[in-house]
């Protein structure tokens, strides 16, 4: 666990429906809501890099694939 | 550690509501088809109810069963199509409700196909009725003053009534935060492996949030799973053929 091999989190904001399962379960409270709003009318989320420690919890807790780490 | 959700499922968007956890359990189940190699076989059997939308977001071959009726059709399949993985993915209504009969007699003969069951504690394409695996007290559209133990009875447990049976596994896993979206893969991981060896029925079932008929906030539904869900549904493995004998 924890950054290593320049491995990031990538958002793919398209996707993102706004449930805030993200922003909850972020151990490292990276993630917030941004002002952006997608084509579907919800608020999307934005990680702050600085915070991120790339754990991947975001990933899971995702029901709508918004998160990539690689 | 690279995570990327499998194609098999990112290729369009869903239609689940904000915090669904479709989302969740259709992405362990491809996470899992991906790294068995059998994204290309999976037959998967869904159900008339909000899974069903699935047919559109994933990528697998699908067959829609009658209502509650996924895994006598899954059965059917598997009995024809012996070398592809056959999946039911059904809700807790088409398991242990509408479908019992089905559910119970697939347990009896234990035939070889997997189960998925998202339990919610209600009825979710309808409008949240009151089911089998609703809480005492909840309140739902059909109970408005709560579900009322003496008349409706205490919620379903799936481990109390199918350990009895001999069948191959029983599983539960819950979905309400990362840890248990780890374990909850493993279980469909195992539940698979079980089934490409031919040991026969397994089923897993995966406690899921349901924030639009709860009337609850996404992070309140998880919230719910974790404080009044878990207490009545214990997670874990409750039966696993082989480590008995």
């Amino acid at each position: 666990m924890g950054k290593e091999k320049n491995e990031k989190v990538y958002t793919n904001p398209v996707r993102c429906k706004g449930c805030g399962y993200c922003i909850h379960a972020c151990p490292k409270e990276a993630i917030s809501v941004s002002d952006h709003v997608n084509a579907k009318g919800y608020n999307t989320i934005v990680v702050d890099a600085d915070k991120c420690t790339v754990c991947g919890t975001c990933y899971r807790v995702c029901p709508d694939y918004v998160f990539e780490i690689r | 550690m690279r995570l990327v959700a499998p194609e098999t499922v990112t290729f369009t968007q869903s239609g689940f509501c904000p915090g669904c956890g479709h989302g969740l359990a259709v992405r362990l189940i491809a996470e899992v088809m991906e790294e068995m190699e059998l994204s290309e076989k999976l037959l998967a059997v869904v159900d008339v109810a909000c899974g069903s939308l699935n047919i559109d977001s994933w990528r697998f071959d699908t067959i829609m069963a009658a209502h509650g009726r996924p895994i006598a059709t899954a059965v059917g399949v598997k009995k024809v199509r012996k070398e592809n993985p056959v999946m039911a993915y059904i809700g807790d209504g088409a398991a242990y409700s509408i479908g019992m009969a089905e559910t119970m007699h697939t347990a009896i003969r234990n035939d070889n196909v997997v189960a998925i069951v998202i339990n919610n504690s209600l009825y979710g394409m309808t409008g949240g009725q009151c089911a089998p695996t609703s809480l005492p007290g909840q309140i739902t559209t059909s109970t408005p003053k709560g579900k009322d133990p003496k008349k409706a009875g205490m919620p379903f447990r799936v481990e109390q009534a199918f350990t009895g049976f001999d069948i191959a596994y029983l599983a539960r896993g819950s979905m309400a935060d990362a840890k248990g979206m780890v374990q909850s893969k493993k279980y469909i991981k195992k539940a698979f492996e079980k089934h490409m060896r031919g040991e026969g029925f397994c089923l897993v079932e995966l406690l899921s949030p349901c924030p639009t008929n709860l009337n609850m906030t996404p992070v309140k539904s998880v919230e719910r799973i974790k404080n009044e869900m878990i207490p009545f549904f214990p997670l874990g493995e409750f039966k696993d053929k082989k480590e008995e004998e």
